[in-house]
């Protein structure tokens, strides 16, 4: 019970605050509208916001599976050669060195106003948390479980899938939900440099029209989907992890 | 069950040198492990007990010196061995942390086996539990049970019991002479009162670099009663020779 009731009394909190300045503070209505308002702009453009919800989670989503699945594909490359490592780790590196913002037109351009941007970003965004983690934990195997393992006469391949893939499950998680909160950043940045539908669409749309409730509107369905999206991901590893001691 | 099927070979090093950023560690260092008896090796933390039994298990190698055993026969695979804390897998259920060898090998697992094994350290029942729902004592038990279905005529440990708690202790340690005996045991420990419950005859090493002392038989068949007097007393005259090794 309590687990639910803390984030409402933050949330709560969180809105009599977002209240308290909108209607005090002496800030016009078209820089800061009021919960209300928004509210209302929720209920009546619903279906407007829901769609382009939609078109915003199938991005997410699409960019957290394949960001992950490359993200854990190239962390096992790396451990697998130490040839590999040293040709991918600097490339790594540098794909996070490059600013995603500076990319987004790029791809755009290169990929179109649709879908395919907008997830290639997702993944460029997703796909390092995941690698650094996994990586690290593939890398740190408890020296003992090797040790074990060695003497009942595994093979490195051997070692590799039932001790050190299975060791690393937890940095993998925490990789994981890092990526499960930044993930919508790539889709909503690629929304941003060129898009027809998606909430950052709508986004930049209604701020350029000083639709203020609109923008805040767009911004709580994402930040919602974002904690939502979590949430599930968080519960989904704590059912997939539960052998893990916890701490 | 717990009979071998098999002649216990005597575990042979010979001349073991090992040297830890240039200082030698041990040099030219000589022990038989007798065949199918318990053999402790004591010494203080830091000696060189756990590198020595590294080198006997093959996950090191030593500057110079040889390991084999005393049939003349290849010595991979017929190599258990238990570490200072139980290794549990901690995804894998008891019954399978028993037969993780076969698994790590490609090997069918032999569940009726495990089953038994696990009755055998007083765990029937348990074989769905995970590790991280079995004490300290239990996880032990378990890793006994992993290292008898391993089934190999030679067993070293590196103080497989110092993490559990005195009376956890001195009950694991009966169970590990009761179902370990008939095979090659060598034992390193830094507790005299271990190292006289459970072995035939013992070593203390110190020193750097470290050397051997004498053999020192212990009367009596192991696992000893933790009253025998001349356990009691034999633990007496081995603290001291390991202060007065630890003060030379």
């Amino acid at each position: 019970m309590k687990t639910i009731l803390r984030p409402m009394v933050t949330l709560l909190g969180l809105l009599a605050l977002w209240w308290a300045v909108a209607c005090f503070a002496g800030i016009p209505a078209f820089l800061l509208p009021g919960p209300g308002a928004v509210a209302q702009v929720l209920v009546a453009q619903r279906g407007f916001l829901l769609q382009n919800l939609l078109v915003t989670l199938v991005e997410i989503v699409l960019g957290l599976g394949l960001g992950t699945l490359f993200g854990a594909l190239l962390a096992l490359a790396m451990v697998f050669s130490r040839g590999l490592q040293r040709w991918l780790l600097p490339l790594l590196l540098l794909s996070q060195a490059v600013p995603v913002f500076a990319l987004a037109p790029l791809l755009v351009l290169w990929l179109g106003f649709g879908l395919a941007s907008k997830v290639l970003m997702a993944v460029l965004v997703i796909f390092f948390p995941v690698t650094a983690a996994f990586y690290d934990g593939l890398r740190r195997t408890e020296p003992g479980w090797l040790d074990l393992a060695r003497t009942m006469g595994a093979s490195n391949f051997s070692i590799l899938v039932h001790v050190r893939l299975m060791a690393a499950l937890p940095a993998f998680g925490a990789g994981l939900r890092i990526a499960a909160a930044v993930a919508p950043i790539g889709a909503i940045l690629g929304e941003w440099a060129g898009a027809s539908e998606g909430l950052g669409y709508v986004m930049l749309n209604a701020n350029a029209r000083m639709q203020t409730d609109l923008m805040f509107a767009a911004l709580v369905l994402l930040a919602g989907m974002t904690v939502l999206l979590w949430v599930a991901v968080d519960l989904l590893l704590k059912h997939a992890l539960h052998w893990a001691p916890e701490g | 069950m717990n009979e071998p099927h098999f002649r216990a070979p005597s575990l042979e090093l010979r001349g073991l040198t090992l040297r830890y950023e240039g200082q030698p560690l041990f040099e030219e260092l000589d022990l038989t492990v007798q065949a199918g008896r318990f053999t402790a090796l004591l010494g203080a933390s830091g000696v060189g007990k756990t590198s020595l039994l590294r080198i006997a298990a093959g996950l090191a190698v030593p500057d110079a010196g040889t390991v084999q055993a005393g049939d003349g026969q290849k010595l991979a695979g017929r190599v258990a061995w238990m570490g200072q804390q139980d290794l549990l897998y901690p995804w894998a259920r008891a019954l399978e942390n028993v037969t993780i060898g076969s698994r790590l090998r490609g090997e069918r697992a032999d569940k009726p086996r495990a089953l038994s094994l696990l009755e055998a350290v007083g765990l029937a029942g348990r074989e769905r539990a995970l590790p991280k729902e079995l004490s300290g004592g239990m996880r032990q038990r378990v890793a006994l049970a992993r290292t008898l279905y391993e089934n190999r005529p030679i067993v070293l440990m590196d103080e497989p019991f110092s993490a559990l708690d005195a009376i956890t202790r001195a009950a694991m340690q009966e169970l590990a002479a009761r179902l370990l005996a008939g095979r090659t045991c060598l034992l390193i420990t830094h507790d005299p009162l271990e190292a006289c419950r459970l072995s035939h005859s013992l070593y203390v090493m110190a020193g750097r670099p470290a050397r051997l002392g004498p053999e020192i038989a212990v009367p009596g068949t192991p696992p000893r009663a933790l009253d025998d007097e001349a356990l009691l007393h034999k633990q007496g005259e081995l603290l001291r020779a390991l202060l007065e090794a630890s003060a030379a």
